[in-house]
């Protein structure tokens, strides 16, 4: 009733996720404990290196983590329902047309045996009750709002087919065909030329001025995000660790592991000598460090790190660190 | 587009290549016969116990005494009016021997070869949906003891059981002695003299088809494209048969042409064990009297029915998987 402007703004609130990978060689805490926030319209990153979870999360979000995965806790609020609380028939049902998810490697990810029209339309013809005839129109419509030069020539081809650019945008045209409120796109430009990376990300952008979906967008690249997100999440073994708006990100890092990151970009205005990096390596993640699991590679390491992780700290405006620093 | 009918300049090139496959199997074919030590006769004179003199001249009425290659040219130039030659056992033309036992080995191989393939692949898709289950498990056990199995002696088995025991099926032949009204009467005569057979022959073949299947199953369902299939919200059923089967089939398609071959030689077990009136046991009959003539014949009929299955099984690949016909 008397919702306040947040609540109804709000479209996706993870709280205290943990999402465990039994493997072989012991437990992988790929998710352990991550909240997070995406309104609607609103365009958030989740930044992290290979194997932080952050893959893991999205995949958690839409529930489709794989089987050897356990969900220990927590909460995937979407417009206010538990998604982890419904049924599988549910959960199918949303998929596609409130949440969709593009993928990271283009190749690979469309089915080779399939035409590309024919797989976009299965997604339209799975949540709306229209002929197929309607259906292939709606999908040439997506093909042309995606930026495929010759719609009807795509429609027909096998991926084998089409480039890299290209096939990424008929998943980008599969995920929008039903207007879902939001879209996670997983590391969406890794697999693709520099200069088609480019073009995919404004494309994002673009649609979501056109569509008004919100961007969950999952990436290693924090160079790509300060571009077109408005909030950054920055995660470190299956942990957030720091959470701003991302012009203070940029500006004032706070966690050391951000500080690195930021440093480790490659910037044309600055002249560097020598690539800098961040020193040591990602932690195994069966056997993960005590304390927080930074600080084998902090330079500003206190005892207290080695002992306990530290709290998530509130530092107003939004603003979220993990760090005993600002203890 | 790499041309307008991919798929129909594929299947006219392999049909063309077939040709000469087909004149180089009877080079070898009718080689390896007359390499092979025998005479046929010997064969008929040994039974007729016949004078030298006889021997000679049976030599000559089977053009056994002209050199090797130009008893092959008369022989290439018979097959070119389809003239299978004479059988020297039999002592009628081959080629009228064939087509007599060719319609039982038929019905025989296609009931079996189609109901084996069919439910292999079922079979394989529903135990790589319970991967891993205690179903799975029994059903590979199963499958590894039906592959492992020599045909003759479960065919015997079955004759033990079901035959002589039970006393619920023929152990023999195709009709009963007695005579059977004709019409829906003989029909039921001929499919309970088929049903031992054809589970015996089918055993093996359908084994296979289903280890192949799961394993394939289990590979393709790993595969980045099934996450794409769910993430459009698809449900398990669609995802498994759309998506994954189709992907999957591809090496079992081949599996089974290729097997093919293998059931062919099958049947003179088989159809020796069941006294099947067919084209197997025509081969044992034929190679023991040294019918040369008549096991070239059938090595001819069984050596194209071998490349129709695989120009079958070619074609079908490259409607399955697109890339194989654009290549």
């Amino acid at each position: 009733m008397n919702a306040t402007p947040e609540n109804t703004n709000g479209l996706l609130r993870v709280s205290d996720l943990r999402t465990y990978l039994d493997v072989p060689s012991g437990v992988v805490k790929a998710v352990d404990g991550v909240s997070l926030e995406v309104n609607r319209k609103e365009a958030v990153a989740l930044v992290g290196e290979s194997g932080s979870g952050k893959s893991m999360t999205a995949l958690t979000i839409i529930r489709l983590q794989p089987v050897v995965a356990r969900i220990l806790s927590g909460e995937i609020l979407l417009n206010d329902v538990d998604l982890l609380k419904l049924d599988t028939a549910s959960m199918c049902d949303l998929r596609g047309t409130e949440v969709a998810m593009v993928f990271q490697d283009p190749m690979t990810y469309l089915n080779p045996v399939m035409r590309a029209g024919a797989q976009v339309a299965e997604v339209v013809l799975e949540h709306q009750d229209v002929s197929k005839g309607e259906a292939r129109s709606q999908v040439l419509d997506a093909f042309e709002r995606v930026g495929i030069p010759s719609p009807r020539r795509v429609y027909d081809s096998y991926p084998h087919q089409l480039s890299g650019g290209m096939r990424q945008r008929v998943l980008i045209a599969m995920a929008i065909s039903c207007r879902p409120s939001l879209l996670i796109a997983d590391e969406p430009t890794t697999a693709l030329d520099v200069t088609i990376q480019a073009q995919i990300m404004d494309l994002l952008a673009h649609l979501r001025e056109e569509l008004q979906n919100a961007l969950f967008l999952i990436t290693h690249d924090i160079g790509l995000v300060a571009e077109h997100c408005d909030r950054i999440y920055i995660m470190y073994a299956g942990q957030i660790v720091e959470h701003a708006d991302t012009f203070t990100l940029f500006a004032e890092p706070k966690h050391p592991y951000t500080e690195g990151l930021l440093r480790s970009t490659l910037s044309p205005d600055k002249r560097v000598e020598v690539f800098e990096t961040i020193e040591g390596q990602v932690p195994n993640p069966t056997d993960m460090p005590s304390g927080c699991r930074f600080h084998p590679r902090c330079p500003h390491v206190k005892d207290i790190c080695r002992e306990e992780s530290p709290p998530s700290l509130d530092l107003g405006e939004g603003r979220m660190v993990a760090c005993w620093l600002y203890e | 587009m790499a041309g307008d009918y991919p798929l129909l300049r594929y299947s006219v090139r392999r049909i063309l290549q077939a040709v000469p496959l087909i004149f180089w199997v009877v080079i070898i074919n009718f080689t390896i016969i007359h390499l092979a030590p025998g005479d046929p006769a010997i064969y008929l004179a040994s039974v007729t116990e016949a004078t030298p003199e006889a021997y000679a001249e049976l030599r000559k009425e089977f053009g056994l005494d002209k050199p090797l290659y130009v008893q092959m040219g008369i022989y290439l130039w018979k097959l070119l009016h389809l003239d299978l030659g004479y059988s020297t056992w039999h002592n009628s033309p081959v080629l009228g021997v064939i087509l007599d036992r060719l319609p039982a080995t038929m019905l025989l191989m296609a009931t079996a070869f189609s109901i084996a393939s069919l439910m292999g692949v079922v079979l394989g898709v529903i135990a790589s949906r319970y991967s891993y289950s205690v179903g799975d498990h029994l059903a590979t056990l199963a499958s590894l003891a039906g592959y492992s199995m020599p045909i003759f002696w479960l065919g015997q088995l079955l004759i033990l059981f079901f035959a002589l025991y039970l006393d619920w099926l023929p152990s023999q032949g195709m009709y009963s002695m007695r005579g059977v009204e004709p019409g829906w009467p003989a029909v039921l005569d001929v499919l309970k003299h088929l049903l031992l057979p054809a589970i015996t022959y089918a055993t093996y073949h359908m084994t296979l088809v289903f280890r192949i299947t799961r394993g394939k199953m289990q590979e393709t369902l790993a595969q980045d494209f099934i996450l794409t299939a769910k993430s459009k919200g698809l449900n398990e059923r669609r995802v498994l048969y759309r998506h994954a089967l189709r992907n999957a089939l591809l090496p079992v398609v081949t599996v089974i042409g290729i097997n093919f071959a293998y059931v062919m030689a099958g049947s003179v077990f088989t159809e020796t064990v069941f006294g099947w009136p067919g084209m197997g046991r025509l081969i044992f009959e034929s190679i023991t009297a040294r019918d040369y003539p008549m096991i070239l014949g059938i090595f001819l009929v069984v050596s194209m029915m071998i490349v129709l299955a695989n120009l079958i099984t070619d074609i079908l690949y490259a409607m399955i998987d697109p890339r194989v016909a654009y290549n």
